[in-house]
């Protein structure tokens, strides 16, 4: 069983939602991204999804393209992603690691050379943004071919014909984007969200993570009701960009987020 | 990954691309799943109306009312004789209506746009000619109209800006990234993914998720029809070559595709090569770049080794972008077309060329194929003749062309 299934299933058998944190890797610099994601994991987080930088983030609001440009500036390449996860799994075996980006990066190194480095690093799932399940046909099996799992978003105006056909070659977990919109808009309908969600599960029973529009404990815990997963970005990424200088405050600071959200989300 | 093949005749042109969008490994539909209620209600719009005598018949009556279509194909006298090669013809979508042959796309587009009960229009511009194109169809039709824009091309084409704010369009900054076309691009992408419900997003050029860059060539192949029955009205054959300037493609796309199956024209695009290809200030994907994903589309790519897209440079704004549109690369992949560049000097020395001895002020794009025709032409015979797709006027570069030369307007 991989590591994304195991840890839904032991959370199901727990009653418990998954609690996902997003950050950019080598934002605000190069050497927090580690010591942040075990530092996330102590405060709650069951998942960590890395976001690998690229150039060009037409899908991501200003905060999460930000970020990026940030960690561009610290010449964070997809390699040296990759180290990252190789230098967290020193220390955490358990908490499963999905990498979100975008393509050109990937397609650059090469699937297969780049399924293969993710595997030994210790990656578990691969959510490439702007590669919808009509061109996926090539990478993947790649990608299953190492283990890792393929996650693909779903969203509200994503039609069920659709839904089937991302479901074929979902694995791991599905990542509904719970609005109309980018990373980091506003207003959040959770009727709608559980309504979209229930027709999900009519067709697959593939667990259904939910992003985009989850800012505090209250929204995270409503999500958590209905989802088998909460993902949280732009609300922490938000507090990087607050105090790129001071990484003992962006810790201390994306802490209070995750262990409130944590708390709300166990009550 | 080029494999060239002379046999042509073998091609049907009419297939490509596929009904996924793919020309050969180009192409495609690289689209966030936020998007694609919106690509695949457009694509079927667009695939319903497209051959809809109605449809055409509208478009058409525009493009020769509106437009001022059909577009002189003008022989170049003095301008070939002083070359002393070929005979030049230059299409002239400098005399359309707003100046450039981008109108002929904004114009089907915001047609398709009406017939979907859309009521808000958002464009990208990198030299302002599309956003200019976009904001006065919009205009005309009561429609909205958002325009975002690169601030570093904001500065180096303000005439056009305020033309556009003229027209009633808002003028929205683009300061991430590179802050030129390809950034003004990723926010109306943004931008149509927030707003899917009311809004048309106009691409100007052949690039972005399919059916766009089939689409935009489809509305721009009006260039090449009607030169390929002007070259034989004035002259009683084929040219032995075409030349257009590649940023995008779409103005080469257009005056390409009409000829693609007469296999003796010979097929030039002429893309940026800034400070020269051998240094890292250029824009020519097609001669120096790698196939990969961008915008929608898997095409030729100027990115580094980690597949970040590299800031690209060229004196004409319109030229200044990454990628490119997928069918040139299939074309440059399969040998049809030849892919070359000219720098920034000899495009403005063409620039000069023609505005002296021929009384005619290009765009500094189209200097870029002007520069790549003077080259051509003098290499070929005087019974010989060629068409340069003179895709734009150039007004709105003479500050550009002022500050370059040390002359305060």
């Amino acid at each position: 069983m991989s590591r994304l299934a195991g840890c839904f299933q032991s959370l199901k058998a727990k009653n418990k939602t998954a609690l996902i944190p997003y950050i950019a890797a080598g934002d605000p610099n190069r050497s927090l991204t580690v010591p942040l994601m075990h530092d996330m994991v102590e405060q709650g987080a069951d998942i960590i999804e890395l976001g690998v930088p690229f150039s060009d983030p037409s899908a991501d609001g200003p905060t999460i393209q930000l970020s990026m440009e940030r960690a561009l500036e610290n010449k964070t390449s997809l390699n040296t992603v990759l180290s990252m996860v190789a230098s967290f799994r020193e220390k955490d075996q358990q908490t499963p690691i999905v990498l979100m980006g975008y393509l050109n990066p990937l397609e650059r190194m090469g699937y297969s050379q780049f399924a293969k480095k993710a595997s030994i690093a210790g990656v578990d799932g691969v959510l490439t943004v702007d590669l919808p399940p009509e061109e996926a046909g090539e990478f993947c099996p790649i990608l299953k071919a190492e283990g890792l799992d393929a996650i693909f978003l779903v969203a509200p105006t994503t039609i069920a014909e659709r839904i089937a056909k991302i479901a074929v070659l979902a694995s791991g977990f599905m990542y509904y984007v719970s609005l109309k919109g980018v990373t980091g808009s506003n207003t959040l309908n959770i009727k709608e969200v559980s309504a979209k969600l229930e027709q999900i599960r009519s067709m697959t029973d593939i667990p259904l993570a939910v992003g985009f529009g989850i800012k505090d404990a209250a929204s995270a815990a409503a999500v958590g009701k209905v989802a088998e997963g909460v993902v949280v970005g732009s609300v922490l990424v938000k507090k990087i960009e607050e105090n790129t200088a001071d990484a003992e405050k962006i810790t201390h600071e994306i802490g209070v987020v995750l262990s409130a959200m944590r708390k709300e989300m166990d009550k | 990954m080029s494999t060239v093949n002379n046999n042509f005749d073998a091609i049907n042109w009419a297939e490509f691309p596929d009904q996924a969008g793919h020309f050969g490994i180009h192409g495609g539909c690289f689209a966030a799943e936020t998007l694609m209620e919106a690509i695949d209600a457009l694509r079927e719009a667009y695939f319903s109306l497209k051959d809809s005598e109605a449809f055409q018949a509208e478009f058409d009556d525009d493009l020769r009312h509106y437009v001022g279509r059909p577009s002189p194909l003008y022989h170049a006298k003095r301008w070939s004789k002083e070359i002393g090669g070929a005979q030049i013809f230059l299409k002239r979508e400098d005399l359309n209506h707003t100046g450039a042959h981008k109108i002929n796309n904004t114009i089907g587009q915001a047609l398709l746009a009406k017939h979907m009960g859309k009521t808000r229009i958002i464009a990208e511009t990198g030299a302002g000619q599309h956003g200019v194109a976009s904001a006065t169809i919009a205009a005309r039709l009561g429609l909205k109209c958002v325009v975002y824009m690169g601030e570093v091309d904001i500065a180096r084409q303000a005439p056009n800006v305020y033309r556009m704010k003229l027209l009633g369009a808002e003028v929205v900054p683009v300061t991430s990234g590179s802050k030129t076309l390809k950034d003004a691009l990723n926010e109306a992408m943004r931008d149509w993914v927030t707003n899917v419900d009311d809004t048309f997003y106009i691409i100007g050029t052949v690039a972005g998720p399919h059916p766009y860059p089939q689409m935009v060539r489809d509305f721009q192949c009006v260039i090449g029809r009607e030169a390929h029955e002007q070259i034989q009205q004035q002259t009683g054959r084929l040219p032995d070559a075409l030349v257009a300037c590649v940023g995008g493609g779409s103005n080469a796309i257009g005056l390409f595709h009409p000829f693609l199956a007469d296999s003796d024209v010979k097929i030039f695009g002429v893309e940026a090569a800034g400070d020269g290809l051998n240094t890292d200030r250029h824009a020519a994907p097609l001669c120096k770049g790698k196939p990969g994903v961008l915008h929608g589309n898997r095409t030729y790519l100027m990115d580094d080794e980690h597949g970040q897209i590299m800031e690209t440079h060229s004196v004409s704004a319109g030229l200044d972008y990454p990628g490119v549109g997928p069918e040139h690369s299939w074309l440059k992949d399969i040998g049809r077309a030849n892919y070359v560049a000219v720098t920034d000097d000899e495009a403005l020395e063409a620039f000069h060329a023609l505005t002296r001895i021929e009384g005619i002020i290009p765009a500094l794009e189209s200097s870029h194929a002007l520069a790549y025709g003077m080259k051509l032409a003098a290499t070929m015979r005087p019974d010989q003749q060629i068409i340069i797709n003179l895709s734009g006027r150039g007004d709105k570069d003479i500050n550009t062309i002022a500050a370059i030369e040390g002359i305060e307007l």
